[in-house]
């Protein structure tokens, strides 16, 4: 029997936009096996993003639970959540954001430094996260001393060092070639297959969605699934 | 201490603008290490003052001499241990940057009347038979015991006409007391009664050492109704009051002190609140993934406010900015390296505002 690692229950979620009111997620439900790897696919304005960021404690609902690894993630104070993303989840974005200032070794420890682990341990850890995804020997180069593909590969390392179950990947292909692309989607790939990450990936491509286990798509903040390609 | 390398690299993002921030850091304190050193100037002369030591002057003011008659007489009030009288001579060495104070005074009266200065007996003797002999602090000049000296007074020429006024320095006195100063000569009053040309038979003023078990204020009211009415009234008052009556005739200099540094220090808020709020706004998406990777929201906080406090910590209060250093400076590019006592100031600046009017 398989374990659900994230269950979404009758999850609504109003943007109050002025004096509109906008409707992005509408009664949702879903549920997340652990191991599973699935695309979310669909026009701009879905709701897409606004359910990673329910699903990573970014956002709360406003009306419906969310439930991830047994947690209910609404009913969490602030700092509870913020104590809960460190070790739980991780996130991936398009853009890679990590921070100019800081060498790869240094933005992958970054998660750690949340830890009470030592300097030496997390200067290990971060080491071993650089060596999964193959950039170990550009520990000490600083972002605008990547490609925008090592960037990712560091994005990922970073979102995995804290070894999460639960990854989110909004639209991590999207700024770059489609062979460096496939390189990261492979990637994304062998961390759920042989690291059993449980992979959320946000996609506008059709490609892309192809490596994931199982495609969903949203459309007006509903879901409706499709048999993967 | 582990997020000190983060806030370390972020505050060093822009080096310029750090570098400049700093700059501003920096030149704030030194204003108030500055300022400050100048306000503790003006109270040092009330901080070695001695509760027990009455100053006597002109009620008129300090630049009006007092008949040397006066010293008999308040010798002879009630309560009234021993006096002496010193006078203000305004006189330079060589050329007039190397202005400092001299008084002729009464030689053995008047280190009876400080004990807080030490000369060697032998000295205070050689000078007191001297005519022409002086004393002076350590270091004046580089000047040694025998030194011919001649002083260029402003104010008091001799009966020849002559204002260049020749001493022999016989004696090199020090104090015990760590605030007080030395930097000054004093030579024999006889010399100067018989040689000046005019205001003969005067002092500039008399300071009394209460007896024991006498009340200051009394005694003060009592030298002060003695001399009631008649063409040289007098005004009578602790060493400490006559010090600090003395700093607020430049006005009340701590609260232009404070005034300036809530000035500098408000714009300083202003600068730095400035160029923070600049470097948040920069870098928001940044702080955003501090809070996607677990950051709560005051570790972010804590985090940017430290970079505040370095930079601060870094232009700040750094050794050399410190006030008693700063006092320092204020004092190295004066021919005063040591702090001349209240008085000396106040009789230095009195006689100038007499020179200009």
């Amino acid at each position: 029997m398989t374990e659900i690692l994230a269950k979404l229950e009758h999850v609504s979620r109003v943007y109050q936009k002025g004096r509109e009111k906008v409707d992005v997620l509408h009664e949702l439900d879903l549920e997340i096996e652990k191991g599973d790897f699935l695309a979310l696919m669909g026009p701009s304005g879905s709701g897409k993003t606004t359910l990673l960021n329910l699903l990573g404690g970014l956002d709360r609902p406003t009306g419906g639970t969310v439930t991830v690894g047994g947690q209910e993630l609404s009913a969490m104070s602030n700092s509870q959540l913020s104590g809960w993303r460190s070790t739980h989840v991780g996130f991936i974005f398009q853009f890679y954001n990590l921070l100019p200032v800081l060498t790869a070794q240094k933005n992958v420890e970054l998660p750690l430094l949340l830890t009470n682990m030592s300097g030496k341990e997390r200067s290990r850890r971060a080491g071993i996260a650089l060596e999964i995804v193959g950039l170990a020997d550009r520990a000490n180069h600083k972002p605008r001393e990547l490609s925008g593909g090592q960037e990712q590969r560091v994005a990922i390392a970073r979102a995995i060092v804290s070894d999460p179950e639960l990854l989110l990947c909004d639209e991590p292909t999207g700024d770059l070639d489609r062979q460096t692309a496939d390189e990261i989607l492979k990637l994304l790939q062998t961390l759920n297959r042989e690291h059993g990450k449980t992979i959320i990936m946000v996609t506008h491509d059709a490609q892309a969605a192809e490596y994931a286990q199982r495609t969903l798509h949203m459309d007006k903040g509903k879901l409706e699934a499709r048999a993967a390609a | 201490m582990k997020y000190l390398g983060l806030v370390w690299r972020n505050a060093w993002r822009k080096k310029a603008r750090t570098s400049l921030t700093m700059l501003s850091v920096m030149v704030a304190f030194l204003l108030f290490a500055l300022l400050n050193a100048i306000a503790f100037a003006f109270r040092s002369g009330q901080d070695v003052a001695d509760a027990e030591r009455l100053v006597v002057i002109h009620k008129i003011s300090l630049i009006n001499p007092l008949p040397i008659s006066y010293e008999a007489r308040i010798a002879a009030t009630p309560g009234v241990a021993e006096v002496t009288h010193a006078s203000w001579f305004g006189g330079y060495y060589q050329e007039p940057r190397n202005q400092f104070a001299q008084f002729p005074v009464d030689a053995r009266a008047y280190f009876e009347m400080y004990p807080e200065l030490d000369i060697e007996p032998g000295q205070l003797e050689s000078w007191a038979d001297n005519r022409i002999g002086a004393v002076v602090g350590p270091e004046q000049f580089g000047w040694t015991i025998g030194d011919r000296i001649p002083i260029l007074s402003t104010i008091w020429p001799q009966t020849d006409g002559e204002r260049t006024w020749e001493f022999e320095l016989a004696g090199i006195f020090s104090t015990s007391d760590q605030r007080g100063s030395t930097a000054y000569m004093l030579f024999n009053y006889d010399y100067f009664e018989e040689a000046r040309a005019f205001g003969k038979g005067t002092v500039g003023w008399y300071i009394l050492r209460v007896a024991p078990g006498a009340n200051p204020v009394e005694v003060a009211q009592a030298i002060d109704e003695q001399f009631a009415n008649s063409p040289n009234e007098t005004e009578t008052s602790t060493e400490a009051a006559f010090a600090a009556s003395f700093a607020k005739q430049f006005g009340n200099i701590a609260l232009i002190v404070q005034l300036i540094l809530g000035a500098v220090f408000f714009t300083l808020l202003l600068v730095a609140g400035n160029t923070m709020s600049q470097s948040v706004r920069e870098r928001i998406p940044e702080l955003a993934v501090l809070k996607t990777v677990g950051f709560s929201d005051g570790s972010v906080l804590g985090i940017v406010l430290s970079e505040s406090i370095l930079i601060i910590a870094l232009g700040g209060p750094s050794r050399s900015t410190r006030s008693p250093a700063g006092s320092d400076a204020v004092s190295a590019g004066s021919p005063y390296r040591e702090r001349p006592p209240a008085w000396v100031r106040c009789c230095r600046v009195s006689t100038c505002r007499a020179r200009r009017s």
